[in-house]
């Protein structure tokens, strides 16, 4: 009985992983845009499923929320972008026949030279895994001596906001970029929204409170169990999408400085928070023990609203038109 | 006894509607039909799933979440299948006729 659930495991595994491999191959080679997006979107999901399958669910709820979900929701956003932009190429008679020509020449000299590098790669990263240590216990042992000076209870929040907060606040710094990037590159593109129809106008009225309780819970239990900031914060962004693909729009008082502080505010609270218990005697983002539980929750809910809004904002894929609905 | 065998006719059931589906999906002509088979097999065939794992759950919490993610995927894959036919339906795709 014990050999056949582990060869029944391994069939799942296996299964998985060629599927992923598959998958990834379809991503990449699918000459239709909008099939790669499809195929992008159900590799998230499948990676979702390996995360589970390796007991990471915390990655497992990021990856389906971030990766899958919201990725697969910008993706079709640019995809529709790209489609409307070469509509108007189209009709004023510009062709890229030449470019095409062009590229394809540079594309069979240069592909050789890539083959060779990324084989190299390969072979250099398959060297520097087969090279590690088979039996290496890791951090595990450490981050659980310490969990009782976290503050929380879930080694994986422990380590995103307290012993490796440095990472995670850098993270939400390179988020807080893409979006300063997305908005100086152009304005919002102006969308000829069609009319949403009753039922999408129902679904969403069903959904966003539903969606507004999920991502408060799932911002509360980070402290003791799988969630958190980013989780929380992808699950109210999609709240955002539903309600702008709905329809509605952002009132025009919403657009200026709010929507900026909103944007800024988790990680210059972050930052704060992490220069203020210098005050007391520590390093920086060194919390003192006894406050770390109510720091990581002030910083992880106000991270979560600046995570909600800057991936909406990136959904919007522009910087706000002054005075129109956005 | 009885419930491990009707938790297994249960699953069978929800598979066989899940694989029916698929051939659906990829087997009917246009994309008004494919809808109707994706449809039946995400409501259906989970649905029955939902039914066989709930008779071994272990808790009433597991079968209301079970119950819940039910509810919310037949939500969304009425809105999601609404929302392609209409978009089919605006771009003028004609129904197929045998």
């Amino acid at each position: 009985m014990e050999a056949m659930t582990v060869s029944l495991d391994w069939m799942l595994d296996g299964l998985l992983a060629l599927t992923l491999l598959w998958l990834g191959w379809r991503v990449l080679a699918s000459a239709d845009l909008f099939k790669g997006i499809a195929f992008f979107i159900a590799f998230g999901l499948l990676m979702a499923l390996i995360w589970v399958r390796l007991e990471a669910p915390d990655v497992a709820i990021a990856e389906a929320a971030i990766g899958a979900g919201l990725t697969g929701a910008l993706l079709l956003a640019a995809l529709s972008r790209l489609r409307h932009d070469k509509e108007i190429a189209a009709t004023n008679g510009l062709t890229d026949g030449a470019g095409r020509d062009r590229a394809s020449g540079l594309r069979r000299g240069t592909g050789v030279v890539l083959i060779g590098l990324s084989t190299l790669l390969f072979i250099g990263l398959g060297g520097a895994v087969l090279s590690l240590p088979t039996e290496a216990p890791g951090l595990s042992g450490p981050v659980a001596d310490r969990l009782s000076t976290s503050g929380v209870s879930n080694p994986v929040t422990a380590v995103l906001l307290n012993f490796r907060a440095y990472d995670t606040l850098l993270e939400k710094a390179v988020l807080l970029l893409a979006v300063v990037a997305a908005w100086s590159l152009a304005a919002a593109p102006k969308e000829s929204v069609s009319p949403p129809g009753r039922v999408l106008d129902v679904f969403a009225r069903l959904l966003v409170p539903l969606m507004i309780v999920v991502a408060s819970y799932l911002l509360w239990v980070g402290a003791h169990a799988p969630g958190g900031a980013f989780q929380a914060g992808a699950v109210l962004a999609a709240v955002a999408v539903l309600l702008l693909l709905s329809g509605k729009s952002l009132t025009a008082r919403w657009q200026g400085w709010r929507l900026r502080a909103l944007l800024t505010l988790g990680l210059g609270v972050f930052i704060a928070v992490g220069a203020a218990v210098m005050f007391v005697g520590h390093r920086f983002l060194e919390y003192p023990p006894d406050q770390a539980g109510n720091l990581i929750l002030l910083i992880e809910v106000v991270a979560t609203v600046s995570i909600a809004v800057a991936l909406a904002a990136l959904f919007l894929g522009g910087r706000p038109r002054r005075g129109e609905p956005g | 006894m009885l419930s491990e065998i009707a938790t297994i006719v249960l699953l069978l059931a929800g598979a066989a509607f899940f694989l029916a589906g698929t051939l659906g999906l990829l087997r009917f002509p246009d994309v008004y039909t494919r809808l109707h088979a994706l449809t039946k097999a995400d409501n259906v065939g989970l649905g029955l799933v939902v039914a066989g794992l709930a008779l071994q759950a272990e808790s009433w919490a597991a079968i209301g979440k079970m119950t819940l993610i039910w509810l919310l995927v037949l939500i969304a894959s009425a809105t999601g299948a609404h929302l392609i036919a209409q978009g089919a339906l605006r771009k003028r795709i004609r129904p197929w006729k045998p």
